[in-house]
């Protein structure tokens, strides 16, 4: 897993999406059990068509309130890591989706108005640790809501599966000193 | 100051004295639901990091509800890889095909109980609020992490009372008291918070009619859902219930709200959004071509026999095909029994297994482009069941069985009830 920087600015190009995103959106049930490499091309397609196609390593998704709503399915923050977005700034995240992206390792960062701050195409630049938000075209900046502390954790493991890897190692390993 | 009954369930589960809104805490679950679209991964990972055992495989039920039976030789792969992990992990509460929904099943064999902390890979988990424990959805990585260690990590959430007074006029239902708040508080009423009922009328909702709630609850963000612990939660669990948390009357409420349930009337909630609901009477005239009566929001017995009273002795209406999906094989069998789905049969129904049937977009009954379906489920966003150029329409199963009938939709007080 590719490891997550917190502190680093993020540039990236802009894809803008709306209110109410939602995981059906991001993953279409039709492609629910199929390979990753298949659900990626389907991601966002029924309202971007070209944004599986022409997303970039390290762009960043710029999107209105409650984005991820819906289902439980992390195959829906799944399919934007595996596209190469850096990071989701929205207005505001549906719960399941918040924790999935960072059970995931894929850094998200909820900002009322970031969705004003930016046309779709512009550069953003995106300090998670910060909760900074910035245009360099335009030179605005936002302040986010900084992620609460547990979650910064999670992130800069790499996901919770890092985490569940120590901890099972852990076990063997005492398991083994029993034994 | 008391607790709301999200700290109450929180608070012993964090083997914490107090615990209050906002506060992060590690919580050890109660019980672990996971289904089929995400079983097979979730046994993959838990193989990749070697965890060769799982918390206590007792208290982790596995489903196949959503792709069943299998509709592609892939998923039958897939469901075999599933059933070779349950084995190997010794997993007891395993619902093969066409035992139905998991929601369904885990409440109907009671394996949730009042102030339990359930976790599940299914954000409709909110549905174990109605029989009073602290039900949520989940992903995959982190049910990972609960099957193996049995605990996760929480964010308490503050919680909005809603308190229910006067009575409710059939054929306003209970599904019409979730899609009024969705309608008067939007999408995210409750994003974050829990949502816990009370009121006077609160003892009049059935355990059908909490779960229709509870379920939907999610659709307003709800971290949890509550019916607390009354009479009937005692009569389905025939417990007194002595242990079972409960919410403190000087508990600490974000907010409350009022709804006053003869003010209800048939609500549908269109395209494509499920916070944009109007009077059913005044979407009338809407063509359907697809109804569906079913899913964890409203596929009980007590749904298919209200929809029944619409269809016996009529047929559905030519430009319209009607599908139900009973939501378990309980459910299944004692509509059978009782002559419910033989009603719906005549009419022109068309009967699925028990399970998800269409409500998830995977496979039975999905929409072409253009296509209009009018359902009992809990979700019409653009692509849900289907092609992303079809329209979903949520509504009661009164409203869906009605407007069957006539083949557009109707506000079900337009189609006279069959008598007898």
């Amino acid at each position: 897993m590719a490891e997550v920087r917190l502190k680093d600015v993020l540039r990236g190009r802009v894809w803008k999406f709306g209110d109410d995103i939602s995981t059906d959106l991001l993953a279409p049930g039709a492609y629910a059990v199929a390979p990753l490499e298949e659900r990626k091309r389907h991601v966002l397609e029924a309202v971007r068509p070209e944004f599986p196609h022409q997303v970039r390593p390290g762009d960043v998704v710029v999107a209105g309130r409650n984005f991820g709503c819906g289902s439980s399915r992390e195959t829906a923050p799944e399919g934007l890591r595996a596209l190469g977005v850096a990071c989701v700034v929205a207005e505001s995240f549906a719960r399941i989706f918040f924790r999935n992206a960072v059970a995931l390792g894929l850094p998200v960062l909820p900002c009322p108005g970031a969705s004003e701050l930016f046309d779709d195409g512009d550069e953003a630049e995106v300090v998670v640790a910060e909760a900074r938000v910035r245009n360099p075209r335009t030179g605005t900046e936002l302040r986010g809501q900084p992620l609460p502390p547990v979650m910064v954790e999670i992130l800069e493991a790499g996901g919770i599966l890092e985490r569940l890897r120590a901890w099972n190692a852990h076990r063997v390993q005492t398991k083994a000193g029993r034994g | 100051m008391g607790h709301t009954l999200a700290e109450a369930i929180l608070r012993r589960a964090a083997g914490q004295q107090t615990v209050r809104a906002g506060q992060f805490v590690t919580c050890e679950v109660d019980f672990c639901l996971v289904h089929d679209i995400f079983a097979g991964t979730l046994f993959d990972t838990l193989e990749h990091l070697g965890v060769d055992r799982l918390w206590d495989p007792d208290r982790v039920a596995v489903v196949l509800d959503h792709f069943s039976p299998a509709p592609s030789a892939a998923v039958a792969s897939l469901h075999r890889r599933i059933r070779q992990g349950v084995e190997r992990f010794g997993i007891r509460h395993f619902f093969d095909t066409g035992q139905g929904i998991c929601h369904q099943l885990l409440v109907e064999r009671r394996l949730v109980r009042p102030g339990m902390l359930v976790v599940g890979t299914d954000s409709h988990s909110t549905t174990y609020g109605a029989v009073a424990a602290a039900g949520t959805g989940i992903g995959t990585s982190e049910m990972a992490y609960a099957v193996t260690t049995g605990t996760l990590w929480f964010q308490v959430p503050p919680t909005v009372r809603c308190e229910l007074f006067g009575r409710l006029r059939p054929p306003a239902s209970w599904k019409d008291l979730i899609l009024h708040l969705l309608g008067r508080y939007g999408a995210e009423f409750v994003q974050y918070r829990a949502l816990e009922f009370s009121g006077e009328a609160v003892s009049y909702v059935d355990l059908a009619g909490r779960m229709s709630v509870a379920n939907m609850a999610v659709e307003a963000g709800a971290k949890f859902c509550f019916f607390p612990p009354d009479a009937v939660t005692r009569r389905f669990y025939g417990e007194d219930g002595a242990t079972w948390p409960t919410p403190d009357p000087d508990a600490a409420y974000e907010r409350t709200v009022s709804v006053d349930l003869s003010g209800l009337e048939p609500l549908v909630a269109l395209p494509h959004r499920v916070d944009h609901v109007r009077p059913a009477r005044e979407v009338q005239g809407v063509p359907v071509d697809q109804a569906f009566i079913g899913s964890c929001t409203n596929g009980r017995v007590e749904d298919l026999e209200e929809a029944a009273r619409y269809l016996r002795g009529r047929r559905v209406h030519p430009r319209t095909r009607l599908l139900v999906a009973p939501a378990s094989r309980a459910v299944y069998e004692e509509a059978s029994r009782r002559g419910i789905l033989a009603d719906l049969v005549a009419a022109g129904a068309v009967v699925l297994p028990p399970g998800c049937g269409p409500c998830f977009g995977g496979h039975l009954g999905l929409l072409g482009d253009g296509e209009r379906c009018v359902g009992t489920h809990n979700r019409n966003f653009q692509g849900r069941m289907g092609s992303p150029g079809a329209e979903i329409y949520l509504a009661s199963p009164a409203t869906v069985a009605a407007s069957a009938v006539v083949g557009y939709i109707t506000d079900p007080r337009e189609v006279e009830v069959a008598v007898g």
